[in-house]
C-alpha cells in the first residue's frame, strides 16, 4: 500500500466527518467572539439534523436532487430560530450562559424526539430519500495525485465547509462588521461608547452560531446518519466546541482542529483498511475521538486566548 | 461672550441621593474649564448627563447657543462632544488604529481600508502632537500612549469639545507634563476642554476658569487668575484645609525594621532590588523617594511576604521574617496599606464589613471551630466604620460601591486597629481628594506619635517632604542616599532620584 493510496482513504473519510464539526465550530467562533459562551452547539446541531431529515422525508421525492440542499437551508433557519432562545436568555435576561446552553441541549433533544414519536410512532425516522452523494469534482478531480486524494471521492458539503472557514476569517478580521463583533466580545463598554449596539451585535453573533450549528447538524444527517434518532448527534457539538477552543477562537484554527477531530472520528470506519490500525479492536477506535479531544484540550492548548468578555453579560452603565 | 456649552439648572437624582441639584456650567469657546469637586460631589454625573449617558430630570443644555436634547453618546458625538474616560476604553487585543476607527471604519470594497485608517490616524496625531504607534497592540503600549489613543478617538470623530475625566490619576509626573502640553495644543487649535479633577495644582497651572461643585450643588465659577489653591480647597471641601501637615519633631526609639542587604527579583526574573539596606525606628516616618520602577514595589512586596527574598535578611523587632508567609508576617507586627487597593487591598465584591475583617476573620471571636460568627464580625466592622469615618450606606454595601477615599479609610482602619509595630503605607493617597488625603496623613502621624514605625512609599514628592522624618532615596534597587527633609529641597531630591550622588546633588543645590 503506497502513501497515495493510504491518503486517498484517510483524506476523504476525514473530510466527511470533519465537515459538520468545522461548520458548527465556526458558529461557535462567532458567538463566543461576540462574548456569548455557547455550549448549546450540540442542541443546535440536533435541531439542524432533525429539520433537514424531516424536510427531506416530506419533500425529498418531489424536489429530487435539490432536496438535500434545500433541507440544509431549512436546517439553518431552524438553528437560527432555536438559537434565539439562548440569545434572549443570555443577552437580554443575563441568565447564566452555561445553564442556558445546557437547557438548549436538553430542550433540543427532548423536543425533536417528541415530534418524531408523534409522527412516526417510534423513536426513529425512516431513511431520507435524497441524501448527498460523494462525487468527483469536475476539473479539480482530474489533477494528478492531489485530485485523487482530495477531490475525486468527496462531498460538496465538505468543500463548502472549508470555504466557509476562510470566508468567516475574512469577515471577522477584514471587515468593519468583524471588528465590531470582536470588540463587543473583548470590551463591550468601549464598543458602547463608540456607538456600537452591544446587544444587537451579540444577538447577531449567537444567531450566526445557530445558522452554522443547524447547517452542521444538517450536513451530518444528510451525509452520514441519513435518518434521525436520539443518537444521531452524540457529542459532535461538544467536539466542535472543543475544536473552537483548541483552535483558539480563530476560524482557521477551528478548521484545523475540526479536521483533526474529523480524522479521529473517521478512524473507527477506516481503521480496518489501514495497515497500522488493522489490528486494534474497533471499540478503541470508537473511543478515539473522545480521548483525543480530552488530550488535545489538556495537553496541547497552552494559554487559552478566550475573548475577554466571553460569558460576561453586558449591563449598560455599570462600571 | 459666546459659550460652546451651557448646562443650566441641571437636576439629576438617584434613589436616595440628589447627585446634581440645580447646577450651572458655562464653558467658553477655546478655554480649559475645570470642574472641581471632591469624589462623590457629582462631577461625573454632570458629565454623564452632558455625554448622554444620563437624562436629567430638569434643566436645559445648549451647545453653541442651541438648545439640544442629548439622549445617547452617539448624539453627543454628533454634536462634537467627546469624552476621554478615566478608565480607558481600549480593546487590548486591537491595534491602536483599530481602536480609534472602531464604529466609524473607512471602507473599501466591504473591507476595512487599513491604509487609509492608518493615514488618517497619523494625520490627526501629527496635527495635535499626539505621538502614537498606530500599528501597536493597545495592551503593549504605555499608559501615556493609551491615553493619547483615547484622545485621538474623540478627535477622529470630529469632537471639538473634549471632556477629560480625571486624566492625570494614572499618569507619571513626566506624562502629566506631556498631557498638559497636549491640552494646550488642543486649545490652540480651537478646541474647548472640560477638565474634571480634584487636583488643585493642575487647575492653577493650566485652566482658565473653574467651576466648583460640592455635594451636588454648584458653588461658584471663578477665573483661575483671581484665585489660589487655598481658596479653591476650602470652596471644594466647605471648610479650611491645611496643606502643610502639622506635626511635632520625631522622637525615634529602638529599631523596629532592619533590612540588611536584600536582593529581590521581579516577575520577569530581573533583580530589581539589589543589596538594599534600610532601617526604620519606632516613632519615625521613613519616606522612600524614587522614580517609579526603581524597585519600590518589589521592596514592599518582599517585606510583606508577597515576594521571595533571594538573599539578605529582614528583621522585625529582632526576629528574622524574610520569606515567611504573609500571614506570619502580619501577625508578627506589620500593617500594610497596599499600593493598589483594588488588587491587593480589598475584595471588591465582598461587603465592606467583611473586607474590614480580612486580617482577623479567622481569630476569636470572629470565628470558632472553623465557622464564621458573622454577628461578631459585623459588630466589629460597624465600630471601625464609625471610628474611621468610612462613609457607606451600611456595612453590607460592597466595597466596589464606595469612593476611593472611603475604601482607603476602611483599609487603614483594618490595618491600624491590629496595632502593628510597623505600618507600611504604599502610595496611601493615590487618587484621593484633599479631604481624604488630610485624613490619611493625620492617621500616619498619629501612628508615629504613638511610637510606631512607619514606612511610607510615595511618588508625590510633596507628600514625602511633608510627612517623612527621614527620606531614603531609592535608585536602581539601592538606597543611594538618606536625607533629612528639613535640610533638603525638591530639586536636590529630584537629582538624587535621577541617580546623582549626594555630593553632586548638594553642589548643584548649593
Amino acid at each position: 500500500m503506497d502513501i497515495v493510496q493510504i491518503l486517498s482513504i484517510i483524506v476523504p473519510a476525514t473530510l466527511v466527518y470533519a465537515a459538520p464539526l468545522i461548520l458548527t465550530a465556526l458558529g461557535g467562533v462567532f458567538s463566543e467572539r461576540s462574548g456569548v459562551v455557547n455550549i448549546g452547539l450540540e442542541g443546535l446541531m440536533i435541531i439542524g439534523a432533525f429539520t433537514s431529515v424531516l424536510f427531506n422525508l416530506f419533500f425529498g421525492q418531489e424536489l429530487g436532487a435539490a432536496a438535500p440542499w434545500l433541507s440544509l437551508l431549512a436546517a439553518m433557519a431552524a438553528g437560527a430560530l432555536f438559537s434565539l432562545i439562548h440569545a434572549a436568555a443570555a443577552i437580554s435576561f443575563r441568565a447564566d450562559q452555561t445553564v442556558s446552553g445546557v437547557a438548549i441541549n436538553m430542550l433540543a433533544l427532548g423536543a425533536t424526539l417528541f415530534i418524531v414519536k408523534l409522527i412516526y410512532g417510534k423513536a426513529q425516522t425512516d431513511k431520507i430519500p435524497e441524501p448527498f452523494y460523494k462525487t468527483k469534482i469536475p476539473g479539480l478531480g482530474d489533477i494528478p495525485v492531489l485530485g485523487k486524494i482530495f477531490f475525486s471521492d468527496v462531498y460538496y458539503t465538505s468543500i463548502l465547509a472549508i470555504a466557509l472557514a476562510f470566508i468567516s476569517w475574512f469577515i471577522l478580521f477584514k471587515t468593519p462588521f468583524g471588528l465590531r463583533i470582536r470588540s463587543v466580545g473583548e470590551h463591550p463598554m468601549a464598543a458602547d461608547t463608540m456607538g456600537i449596539n452591544v446587544y444587537k451585535m451579540r444577538y447577531i453573533g449567537v444567531m450566526i452560531s445557530g445558522l452554522f450549528g443547524g447547517l452542521g447538524g444538517g450536513v451530518y444527517a444528510s451525509t452520514i446518519a441519513l435518518d434521525f434518532t436520539h443518537s444521531t448527534i452524540s457529542g459532535q457539538g461538544f467536539i466542535a466546541l472543543a475544536a473552537l477552543v483548541f483552535g483558539k477562537w480563530h476560524p482557521i484554527g477551528a478548521l484545523g482542529a475540526a479536521l483533526f477531530f474529523g480524522f479521529a472520528q473517521s478512524l473507527s470506519i477506516i481503521g480496518s483498511l489501514l495497515p497500522l490500525f488493522k489490528d486494534i479492536p474497533n471499540v478503541y477506535m470508537l473511543m478515539a475521538p473522545y480521548i483525543l479531544t480530552i488530550l488535545a484540550l489538556t495537553g496541547f492548548i497552552g494559554r487559552a486566548d478566550a475573548p475577554k468578555a466571553n460569558g460576561v453579560p453586558y449591563i449598560k452603565g455599570k462600571r | 461672550m459666546e459659550y460652546v456649552i451651557e448646562m443650566l439648572n441641571i437636576r439629576k437624582a438617584f434613589p436616595g441621593i440628589v447627585a446634581n441639584d440645580n447646577i450651572n456650567l458655562q464653558v467658553k469657546k477655546g478655554e480649559i474649564h475645570a470642574l472641581l469637586g471632591e469624589n462623590g460631589a457629582g462631577k461625573s454625573t454632570l458629565m454623564n448627563v452632558l455625554f448622554g449617558l444620563y437624562q436629567p430630570e430638569r434643566g436645559e443644555i445648549r451647545v453653541r447657543g442651541e438648545k439640544v436634547h442629548i439622549n445617547s453618546p452617539n448624539k453627543a458625538n454628533d454634536l462634537g462632544i467627546g469624552m476621554v474616560h478615566q478608565h480607558f476604553m481600549l480593546v487590548d487585543t486591537f491595534t491602536v488604529a483599530e481602536n480609534i476607527i472602531l464604529g466609524k471604519e473607512p471602507k473599501k470594497f466591504g473591507r476595512i481600508d487599513r491604509k487609509r485608517a492608518g493615514q488618517e490616524v497619523q494625520d490627526i496625531s501629527d496635527r495635535y502632537g499626539l505621538q502614537i504607534h498606530p500599528e501597536a497592540k493597545a495592551a503593549d503600549i504605555s499608559v501615556g500612549m493609551q491615553q493619547r489613543a483615547e484622545i485621538l478617538k474623540t478627535l477622529y470623530r470630529g469632537a471639538d469639545i473634549l471632556i477629560f475625566d480625571e486624566p492625570t490619576a494614572v499618569l507619571t509626573p513626566h506624562e502629566i507634563k506631556e498631557l498638559m502640553q497636549i491640552m494646550k495644543n488642543l486649545v490652540k487649535e480651537g478646541k474647548s476642554i472640560i477638565l474634571i479633577t480634584h487636583k488643585l495644582k493642575e487647575i492653577m497651572e493650566i485652566c482658565d476658569r473653574v467651576t466648583v461643585i460640592r455635594k451636588g450643588k454648584g458653588i461658584k465659577t471663578l477665573d483661575v487668575r483671581d484665585t489660589n489653591q487655598d481658596e479653591l480647597a476650602s470652596l471644594m471641601v466647605g471648610r479650611e484645609v491645611s496643606f502643610k501637615t502639622e506635626k511635632r519633631a520625631a522622637q525615634p526609639g529602638a529599631e523596629v525594621l532592619a533590612i540588611d542587604g536584600i536582593t529581590v527579583k521581579d516577575t520577569r526574573g530581573i533583580e530589581t532590588v539589589r543589596d538594599l539596606s534600610l532601617s526604620v525606628k519606632a516613632g519615625e516616618i521613613v519616606g522612600i523617594a524614587g522614580v517609579d520602577g526603581n524597585g519600590q514595589s518589589e521592596l514592599i512586596e518582599a517585606v510583606t511576604g508577597l515576594r521571595k527574598t533571594d538573599s539578605g535578611t529582614i528583621t522585625l523587632n529582632g526576629k528574622q521574617i524574610q520569606n515567611l508567609t504573609p500571614r506570619k508576617i502580619t501577625e508578627s507586627g506589620i500593617g500594610h496599606i497596599p499600593q493598589d487597593r483594588h488588587k491587593h487591598g480589598l475584595v471588591l465584591d465582598f461587603p465592606i464589613g467583611e473586607n474590614i475583617l480580612l486580617q482577623s476573620y479567622y481569630k476569636k471571636p470572629y470565628s470558632a471551630l472553623g465557622v464564621l460568627h458573622k454577628g461578631e464580625m459585623y459588630k466589629k466592622a460597624r465600630s471601625l466604620i464609625t471610628e474611621y469615618d468610612v462613609r457607606t450606606p451600611d456595612e453590607y454595601t460592597h466595597a466596589r460601591a464606595l469612593s476611593g477615599g472611603n475604601q482607603q479609610k476602611a483599609i487603614i482602619g483594618r490595618e491600624i486597629d491590629r496595632n502593628p509595630d510597623l505600618l507600611i503605607a504604599a502610595q496611601p493617597t493615590r487618587g484621593l481628594d484633599v479631604g481624604a488625603i488630610e485624613f490619611v496623613h493625620k492617621k500616619l502621624i498619629e501612628q508615629r506619635d504613638a511610637g510606631k514605625a512607619v514606612l511610607l512609599l510615595s511618588f508625590e514628592l510633596e507628600e514625602i517632604m511633608n510627612l517623612s522624618d527621614r527620606i531614603a532615596v531609592i535608585f536602581e534597587g539601592r538606597i543611594i542616599a538618606s536625607v533629612n527633609p528639613q535640610e533638603t529641597t525638591e530639586q536636590e531630591l529630584g537629582l538624587l532620584m535621577a541617580g546623582s550622588t549626594q555630593k553632586e546633588a548638594g553642589k548643584a543645590n548649593g
